[in-house]
């Protein structure tokens, strides 16, 4: 990255830093990391030993969350679950991310027929309601948690393609642009070195606001049954046992759910800060 | 107008053509084809039902040559029969189930624009103070929070804490016995907890999008204008801004439909609400591939009439769109 660039992004992050509701994000999305790679050694407990003397048990100082309806610990289930939630997280989106940013690099690049082509796509694939589509793909395969990943990314590229498509429309104008191309640079070059590096910002925060929606549709489906399969925890499948149990062990429902409700919040609120720490005139 | 209209329905045919093509990929996505699928996977399946499935799609075909088959018999909305023992037209078993998901999904949008337009004005006009920031607080929550977790603390609340409210189901047991207001009362008491959580779903989104293109449009001359001519504030904004925030909002209204109907599965399978979601969900799980697909195809469809629709709202409330010619 050239030194202009470098130095943009070091303003940005000046800017973000200054931001209270960003960073308190940010450091939410911190200890989440924390937790999930440091389990073993936060808790005395394995997410998936059973205890039979220790069923249901209310929250209490040996078992913080209380216990599930096999005698495992909650509390560590759901720093395993936060595993969970960040692989899907970072992994769907950025399927999303490269797909989206592949296309609406060559629509807007090249315009014409295979931009109506791939716009019309978009629509297309806008048509279906992603929860219908992702369910149907999935009873085509297996339930598993990289099948989940793939599926949320193949079905949730679609706004990046839009927003880089319109940014490549613009910029594609520029005078850079067409100095570049006077000099004899090759298309791929100056996709590649001039357009790209120009069009990442608003994909920067789609991507993070797309971390978001992509924990929540996974614990969606681990909640209906047809994404991460038990035994391995998740926040979505820790709250199916919580519905059943909903009349005696209200904690079983009321943590895991927190869990999806602070680290949606934080993800978007990070996403926000960073949209309004790289262009300040959109700031309301 | 007719025009317009003529033009809009045009544009449908490619998009109604993709929206079988995907269905059909994702119908192919089975590993082997979906007949050996079935061998291998279920048993419950018989052979009976294995041979009219071979036949149904033709798999002895080249893929061009199902896939225009297919075509053929969707265009009678024949998808086939059911994997489950009922062995019923896929097509009977939706379409008596779309009006119950349909007319949920219509009272929960028009009590989410119910809603989020006053909730937006009311931020937008009041921009800054502790009230719009109260607002912001609950978009901010209400576009992180699960609904189904929502869904599971409103029936611990107000169906086990409180029983004020059932939560499940669409009737009473014994209900048919009622008449007139009183079986009306207990559907009402039935649906207050699966429309408040299909409603609130995309409440927030609306609601924040109201605010935005509400402050847009204070910040026009013409607003400007109005309030130097000495209007009063009331009818700057119900007369001049409302109106002119109020037709981007219309588009929201196609898209907020996939979400919706998206969203049924959701809602329906928790309240067990005999709706098309569910009926999705016990395919899906039951590996019902031509339910499946049909409601698959049908959700698309819903989709692009919603779309349709909210397009003419559009063209009806904004003549540069009726006689622009080229959207």
């Amino acid at each position: 990255m050239s030194f202009k660039t470098s130095y943009f992004y070091s303003i940005v992050l000046r800017r973000l830093r200054s931001n209270r509701f960003a960073m308190a994000g940010a450091l939410v999305v911190g200890i989440l990391f924390l937790f999930s790679f440091l389990a073993p050694y936060i808790t005395p407990y394995a997410p998936d030993t059973l205890d039979a003397y220790r069923v249901l048990m209310p929250p209490s100082a040996e078992h913080w969350f209380g216990t599930d309806e096999l005698g495992r610990d909650v509390f560590t289930r759901m720093m395993y679950g936060a595993r969970i939630s960040l692989k899907v997280g970072f992994v769907a989106v950025g399927i999303a991310v490269t797909i989206g940013t592949a296309i609406g690099l060559l629509a807007g690049y090249y315009g014409g027929f295979l931009d109506s082509l791939m716009m019309r796509g978009v629509d297309i694939m806008l048509c279906f309601p992603t929860f219908f589509l992702i369910l149907a793909v999935i009873a085509m395969l297996e339930p598993s948690i990289w099948y989940i990943m793939a599926i949320i990314g193949l079905t949730g590229w679609m706004g990046v393609a839009r927003l880089v498509r319109a940014e490549v429309l613009s910029l594609r104008e520029r005078d850079f642009v067409q100095a570049a191309r006077a000099l004899g640079a090759s298309d791929l070059r100056i996709i590649c070195g001039h357009i790209l590096p120009n069009a990442l910002s608003p994909v920067l925060v789609a991507a993070t606001l797309g971390v978001a929606g992509a924990i929540l549709t996974e614990s969606a489906l681990s909640f209906l049954g047809i994404g991460v399969q038990p035994p391995t925890a998740s926040w979505g499948n820790m709250l199916t046992s919580g519905k059943d149990y909903l009349e005696f062990a209200w904690w079983l429902s009321l943590f895991p759910g927190l869990a999806i409700l602070v680290t949606v919040v934080a993800y978007n609120l990070l996403g926000e800060g960073i949209r309004d720490a790289l262009d300040p005139r959109l700031n309301r | 107008m007719p025009a317009y209209l003529l033009q809009r329905l045009v544009a449908l045919v490619p998009l109604l053509l993709g929206i079988t093509l995907i269905t059909f990929v994702v119908m192919h996505l089975a590993p082997g084809e979906p007949v050996e699928m079935q061998t291998a996977m279920n048993p419950k399946v018989s052979a009976q039902a294995r041979e009219r499935l071979r036949e149904f799609y033709g798999l002895d075909k080249p893929l061009h040559v199902q896939y225009l088959n297919w075509l053929g018999r969707l265009a009678k909305l024949d998808f086939g029969r059911s994997f489950a023992p009922d062995n019923r037209p896929v097509m009977d078993k939706i379409s008596e189930r779309i009006p119950v998901t349909l007319s949920l999904n219509v009272i929960a949008l028009v009590l989410e624009f119910g809603l989020a337009i006053p909730i937006g004005i009311l931020a937008a006009t009041r921009r800054d103070t502790l009230l719009d920031k109260g607002i912001t607080l609950f978009v901010f929550l209400g576009f992180a929070v699960p609904t189904f977790w929502l869904a599971l603390i409103l029936m611990y609340l107000f169906g086990v804490k409180l029983g004020w409210l059932p939560i499940s189901g669409l009737h009473s047991l014994g209900s048919d016995k009622l008449h007139g207001v009183a079986w009306f009362g207990d559907l009402a008491r039935h649906l207050i907890l699966p429309i408040s959580i299909a409603t609130f779903g995309s409440l927030a989104g609306l609601s924040r999008y109201m605010r935005s293109t509400m402050l847009e449009v204070i910040g026009q001359d013409y607003i400007t204008t109005a309030r130097a001519k000495g209007l009063t504030e009331r009818v700057v904004i119900y007369r001049h801004a409302l109106r002119n925030a109020l037709l981007p909002v219309i588009t929201l209204l196609g898209f907020s439909l996939p979400g919706l109907i998206g969203g049924s599965v959701i809602f329906e399978t928790i309240f067990a609400i005999p709706g098309m979601g569910q009926l999705f969900y016990m395919g899906v799980m039951s590996r019902d591939y031509p339910l499946v697909m049909g409601i698959l195809t049908i959700g698309a469809g819903l989709t692009l009439v919603g779309n349709l629709l909210a397009d003419l709202a559009y063209a009806v409330a904004d003549p540069r769109i009726r006689h622009g010619g080229n959207a």
